[in-house]
């Protein structure tokens, strides 16, 4: 079924090139070509504009972090100039714009983002690295949980079938999901750290702890993350549920549903094989949607619960007005948030065989 | 909506019975369908009762409390409302539950044996001793105000290029088109941050709201021009077309009306969005350090760690009016989705 989708949908592989001028045609026509497309324009024109912003304002990040780090350290202001200039010549920000352009979109290419100023002999890749897996693990558990809860109380909710009690539970539901996640973080923080002393209330484990491969440090982490996760999980289970309940009772109008209805099949196999199946794929397409307010929402529970993951880094970068770790760490979530979507709208077709697309 | 293209030859006075029968069928048409709908689906209505409940307590608190005496002798205090959290003169209590709160006292030990009168902090003060009363009632206007301004620019911005990709198709069309897929996928928060950071001063509140427009508008953009595309291939636009209506009369004249649930929804929509974006800003460090929004008390809340020390007053109450506003919106959103697009209608 796969490579059938494929074929059908991929006008490169049925025409027969006769001309060059044709296959560059169908090329451009392509579906996926135009996905990918997207996704480049999508991360040069994030990285222009990042790019382009310093320059227009005329500030001088080097400068600025050498003049703030002298207050702090009360030292004499004299060769701060030289100091600075040395800087941008080693960091190459005395290049004509459109060499520091042509570099700095080079480096990209590369992913490689320079070192960072606050902590100046690790790169800024390093650091983003240390704290990408937190972020991952955090986010990847959270998806996936509020992804199968939200669905399921979304298909519950939309069952006409469904005991009449539950269609009580949609209002929480609908309510928690439109609460900010930092929002509920601060609430489960006070009940659960504060009042109840039960979780730690900062931090990805212990301190004191040391990062190993034991039983006890994997409890301790996974300690650490429950209240940031819940966090997270409550309004992202509303999005999903509002989304599967709609989509649910579409799907109880479909005629397939009568004929289901009609051949005496049970109540179960009906909701599970005929109603859920056809009502989850859509729910996938929302996948695009929630990466990129799930990821920004995490940013700061992450700040709130001091999460050693992106979003708490990117907070300390901002701290330190550390720019090139700001935009290492901006440019990394912008990246994965863009491929992210790409890979949904790329793979959607494929399992849903109800959706193509052709050449317009 | 067809209606108005045979009115053209007909006298002044024709004209206006026509205009007048014209808002009863308008009134018939558009405004009874609203109250009929909000009764079978009140979201809409609960909403805007909590969001005009909040204005009110807003509204009423600031009159009032300007009135009141202040707490202190010091000259820069006119009255209790400008003892707000950073900027605002400290009250000199510092660390105080709310005064009606009689089981408090365990909490923070108070200094000396003061004790307040009953409304004297309604709502307690930091660890700065300003009154986090004064701070809420300022701080409410001035999000709902960042979210307003964002919402409306965002609005206004994208029904303006979604009329421009609709009208002259071609070119304009596609760079629009790509403009809002590009701008949908990067978070508008991530190049407000790169924004904030370079501009190096504080934003005001108008500025962020405009800041916020300025990456908001692709989705109020994209909503309103899959609306415009779907109505220009409806028979009565292209009736007016036919009938030698000019372009703008045809888009607010014939269209408009049929796009104001979008325009409304899609504005609601980028209010809370806004919102929601501001106080993430401000909760980072990048807002105002001198105003006292609710997005900076939660900067505070944050900083000083109140919730370790204890202090939910601090806390709870911006924590409450945020709630209040985005569930408010999210109801008349829900609301309005539900009377724009009828598929989402409850059929269960």
């Amino acid at each position: 079924m796969t490579t059938t989708a494929t074929r059908r949908n991929n006008p490169a592989l049925n025409t027969k090139p006769n001309s060059a001028v044709a296959f560059i045609a169908a090329f451009f026509g392509n579906f996926i070509v135009q996905r990918f497309l997207l996704f480049l324009l999508t991360v040069w024109v994030a990285a222009t504009v990042i790019f382009i912003l310093p320059r227009l304002t005329g500030q001088d990040p080097v400068k600025e972090k050498l003049l703030l780090e002298a207050q702090r350290g009360g030292s004499v202001q004299a060769g701060m100039n030289e100091m600075a200039k040395e800087y941008s010549a080693r960091l190459g920000l005395d290049l004509p714009i459109q060499e520091q352009y042509i570099n700095y979109m080079t480096d990209l290419a590369q992913l490689d983002f320079g070192y960072s100023i606050a902590y100046f002999p690790r790169t800024v890749n390093e650091i983003i690295l240390d704290s990408i897996v937190w972020s991952i693990g955090l986010m990847t558990v959270t998806l996936f949980l509020a992804f199968v809860l939200g669905t399921g109380a979304g298909a519950l909710l939309g069952w006409s079938r469904s005991p009449g009690w539950l269609s009580y539970a949609f209002m929480p539901l609908l309510t928690l999901s439109a609460i900010p996640q930092y929002m509920l973080g601060l609430v489960l923080m006070f009940i659960f750290a504060i009042i109840l002393n039960w979780l730690p209330f900062f931090g990805a484990y212990s301190p004191g702890n040391l990062p190993e491969w034991s039983l006890g440090f994997v409890l301790d982490v996974l300690r650490h993350a429950i209240l940031p996760a819940l966090a997270i999980l409550f309004s992202a289970v509303g999005f999903w549920a509002i989304g599967m309940r709609g989509m649910m009772i579409n799907t109880q109008g479909e005629d397939f549903m009568i004929q289901a209805d009609a051949k005496g099949l049970n109540g179960t196999r009906i909701f599970v094989r005929y109603a859920i199946r056809n009502a989850l794929l859509p729910q996938v397409t929302g996948l695009a949607i929630s990466f990129g307010t799930l990821l920004t929402g995490a940013v700061l529970v992450e700040v709130l619960f001091q999460y050693p993951g992106l979003g708490n880094t990117l907070f300390y970068a901002i701290r330190v007005s550390d720019f090139f770790q700001i935009t290492g760490i901006v440019m990394t979530i912008i990246i994965s948030l863009a491929m992210a979507t790409m890979v949904v709208d790329l793979v959607y077709p494929l399992i849903d065989p109800r959706v193509k697309y052709t050449q317009s | 909506m067809a209606r108005a293209a045979d009115t053209r030859n007909l006298t002044m006075s024709t004209r206006a019975r026509l205009a007048r029968r014209r808002w009863g069928v308008f009134y018939q048409e558009r405004i009874e369908p609203i109250f009929l709908y909000s009764r079978r689906n009140p979201s809409l209505i609960v909403g805007l009762a909590m969001l005009g409940t909040l204005l009110l307590f807003t509204v009423i608190g600031l009159l009032g409390y300007s009135q009141l005496e202040p707490h202190t002798n010091d000259p820069s205090q006119n009255s209790r409302l400008d003892a707000y959290v950073s900027g605002g003169a400290p009250v000199g209590d510092k660390r105080m539950p709310p005064s009606w709160c009689t089981w408090c006292e365990d909490i923070v030990e108070l200094e000396g044996d003061k004790k307040p009168t009953l409304f004297q902090y309604p709502m307690g003060t930091d660890t700065q001793s300003r009154d986090l009363f004064a701070t809420n009632l300022r701080g409410i206007p001035l999000t709902l105000g960042t979210g307003l301004i964002a919402g409306l620019l965002s609005v206004g911005i994208g029904t303006v290029t979604a009329f421009v990709a609709a009208y002259y198709r071609g070119v304009p069309d596609v760079v629009i088109r790509l403009l809002t897929d590009v701008g949908i996928s990067i978070p508008g928060l991530l190049i407000l941050i790169i924004i904030r950071i370079q501009l190096g001063t504080e934003l005001l509140w108008w500025q962020l709201g405009a800041g916020l427009a300025a990456v908001g508008w692709v989705f109020s953009s994209r909503t309103v021009r899959s609306q415009v595309l779907v109505l220009r291939e409806q028979p009565y636009v292209e009736i007016a077309r036919q009938s030698g209506m000019s372009g703008l009369a045809i888009i607010f004249r014939e269209m408009m009306p049929n796009l104001i649930p979008y325009i409304t929804a899609s504005f609601v929509a980028s209010v809370a969005g806004s919102i929601l974006a501001s106080i993430g800003l401000e909760a980072l460090g990048l807002g105002d350090f001198s105003s006292p929004s609710l997005g900076m008390t939660v900067y505070w809340v944050i900083q000083f760690g109140a919730i370790t020390l204890g202090m939910w007053w601090w806390w709870l109450f911006p924590l409450a009016f945020i709630v209040i506003i985005f569930v408010s919106l999210f109801l008349i959103s829900a609301g309005l989705d539900e009377w724009s697009n009828p598929r989402l209608r409850r059929q269960v």
